[in-house]
């Protein structure tokens, strides 16, 4: 393909880290460059997943885990899958019931904000339950490669709970978790914006935390394409990194939130009320967005707000530009949890699955660094600094796991 | 069925169906049936679905593509020691059009690894063709409905012009004819205006 208008078809699912996609392509910089992007909007991973493998998306918004799943070719079918383009890291939240709240409120030993202290209690709530024989806590997250399957375990396990012991994790795609905790069908989620502050709006759910408290940084969604595609259409990839790079500074604006929120929250694509089951779903889409991408979050239905800079980064601080260390953690989250063997050929695919190199062949002279990052690029909020080259010591620092063999 | 008393393996072939829309489902089953699978089991809604998956240890898993429990049934794949290992259909892409078509179609299918390829092919193009006649059905319905409805909405129209301007009812139809024909309209569609102008002039 060269020439002006390609046409493409990008797949997303309603999510505020879909925002660098939808604001490309519905505010004109795709246009601008040459490209007629067509978004079409998905309810499950599973198909975002396969409509890409199989060529009928161009490109799509995917959680990175996903991505290199795919690669890896384990859970599913290998297809080698490439990312020029971070469309977010961070922008995930624990929520839990306002019952769950209180239970661990009521173990806990010390600052309930201090993830490691609400972990414990979690741990002492489960115990209880055990000794009671009441069934074990259901936590729902998006996917078995997802972002927020780690992230929750992370969190847990640190604390000394066992994920797949001591709760039941249950999958449930982003826009069905609201409805699934009013129903009591989970007793928390771990979940990307805005599904927790909806959670928070209607009054069934408080954020315990936010993922950037666990993790400083966590890389989440990618702009993937499948590799052959990226070697047919090098050009068209380019225009599409820099057409996005274009849309990420325009939302980190903030004289422009307001346009923003309004663009996102359109129909078909995050118009919150219009997806969920719940009654008297609130129509406030905008709003929400607009909070999730200022970091100012209301976090329990009495009004309580917390503000976080890192919530969501679209752009800012290096965001978008792919690291090889984020995927070499999320690789090792697979080795832990008994998805993937541990080898160095897989690591080295993991790692290969962002291409930096393609960012910068698109935006020449852009930042390659910044200072606002953890020194190991991850800053988990326990355990020893992440080194990608020893995935066996990261591993055996932890007690809780399921590696395999 | 060529084997006498004994059972043909198709017959035994453990089937389960996840469909919410009930007429989808019903007629899935009635095409698998008449095929000669026997042993179809239908899923109506996903509450509990490791269980029902459980209990019905199917060989084949047919889900709609944009049902959204198919992220559930991974996640079982992945992480359950108790339900055998079904693999996309997705996986096999050596056969595009059936792909395609599947895609099309709105059919997605797992199946427990060791299953014959052509016996899945020859049920997943039953799916296909089911499910596209079931789709045409549907659209035939929806175009009689609409029919129908711009016959009303002609025929009130009609009325208030053969009142307001004193014509004839051929001369109405004629006169909405015309004004379509030079505005590039539907018949049905400038009748709806001359219906919303008549209720802003009351």
């Amino acid at each position: 393909m060269t020439g002006r208008d390609a046409k493409l078809r990008i797949g997303f699912i309603p999510l505020a880290d879909a925002a660098a996609l939808i604001v490309a392509a519905d505010r004109g910089f795709t246009a601008a460059e040459g490209l007629d992007v067509e978004l079409v909007r998905e309810v499950s991973w599973s198909n975002v997943r396969d409509k890409l493998n199989i060529g009928l998306f161009d490109a799509a918004h995917l959680i990175a885990p996903i991505a290199i799943a795919s690669s890896l070719g384990i859970g599913h079918v290998k297809v080698p899958i490439i990312a020029p383009f971070g469309l977010g890291v961070n922008g995930n939240a624990i929520t839990v019931s306002p019952a769950l709240y209180a239970a661990i409120k009521a173990e806990a030993d010390g600052d309930i904000l201090d993830p490691m202290v609400s972990a414990r209690a979690l741990k002492r709530v489960v115990e209880r339950r055990k000794a009671k024989g009441e069934e074990p806590l259901a936590l729902g997250m998006t996917f078995p490669f997802s972002t927020h399957n780690y992230h929750i375990r992370f969190w847990m396990a640190a604390g000394g709970v066992d994920p797949d012991e001591d709760v039941r994790l249950v999958v449930l795609p982003p826009p069905y978790m609201v409805d699934s905790l009013a129903s009591g069908h989970v007793d928390g989620f771990c979940v990307g914006a805005p599904w927790n502050s909806v959670a928070v709006d209607l009054g069934i759910g408080v954020i315990l935390h936010f993922v950037c408290e666990i993790l400083e940084r966590a890389m989440e969604k990618l702009l993937a394409v499948r590799a052959g595609w990226a070697e047919e259409n090098p050009d068209v990839l380019l225009r599409l990194v820099r057409a996005h790079r274009k849309a990420a500074a325009f939302i980190e604006d903030e004289a422009n939130r307001e346009e923003v929120a309004a663009i996102l929250s359109a129909p078909n694509r995050i118009d919150v009320a219009s997806i969920l089951a719940v009654p008297n779903r609130p129509d406030v889409a905008a709003e929400v967005i607009r909070r999730t991408l200022d970091g100012r979050m209301k976090v329990a239905p009495d009004g309580t707000v917390r503000t976080d800079k890192r919530y969501l980064l679209v752009g800012r601080d290096r965001a978008a530009r792919p690291d090889a260390r984020q995927t070499a953690w999320l690789y090792a989250q697979m080795v832990r949890w008994g998805q993937a063997p541990l080898s160095q050929e897989l690591l080295a695919v993991a790692k290969g699955v962002v291409r930096p190199d393609l960012y910068d062949a698109a935006l020449p002279g852009q930042e390659t660094s910044s200072a606002n990052e953890p020194a190991d690029g991850i800053g988990a909020f326990a355990g020893p600094k992440f080194d990608a080259s020893d995935i066996a010591g990261h591993l055996a620092h932890w007690p809780i796991k399921r590696t395999l063999g | 069925m060529t084997n006498g008393s004994r059972t043909t393996p198709d017959a035994a072939l453990k089937i389960l169906v996840i469909e919410e829309d009930p007429v989808r489902s019903a007629i899935l089953e009635a095409g698998l049936r008449e095929a000669g699978f026997l042993n179809v089991t239908l899923l109506g809604n996903a509450t509990g679905l490791l269980e029902q998956v459980y209990r019905a240890d199917p060989e084949v898993i047919l889900i709609g593509l944009e049902n959204p429990s198919r992220d559930v049934l991974e996640q079982m794949f992945q992480v359950s020691r108790i339900v055998r290992r079904p693999i996309a259909m997705f996986v096999d892409q050596s056969d595009a059009s059936t792909t395609a078509a599947a895609i099309d179609a709105g059919v997605s299918a797992y199946i427990v690894d060791g299953l014959k390829k052509e016996r899945m092919k020859h049920i997943l193009d039953l799916c296909i063709s089911r499910f596209n006649a079931f789709s045409r059905l549907q659209d035939e319905l929806d175009r009689a409905k609409s029919a129908l409805e711009a016959r009303k909405v002609i025929d009130r129209a009609k009325g208030i012009l053969m009142k307001l301007k004193n014509l004839s009812e051929e001369e109405a139809y004629a006169l909405l004819r015309k004004t379509a024909m030079n505005e590039k309209r539907k018949i049905a569609d400038v009748a709806q205006s001359v219906i919303t102008a008549a209720e802003l002039l009351k």
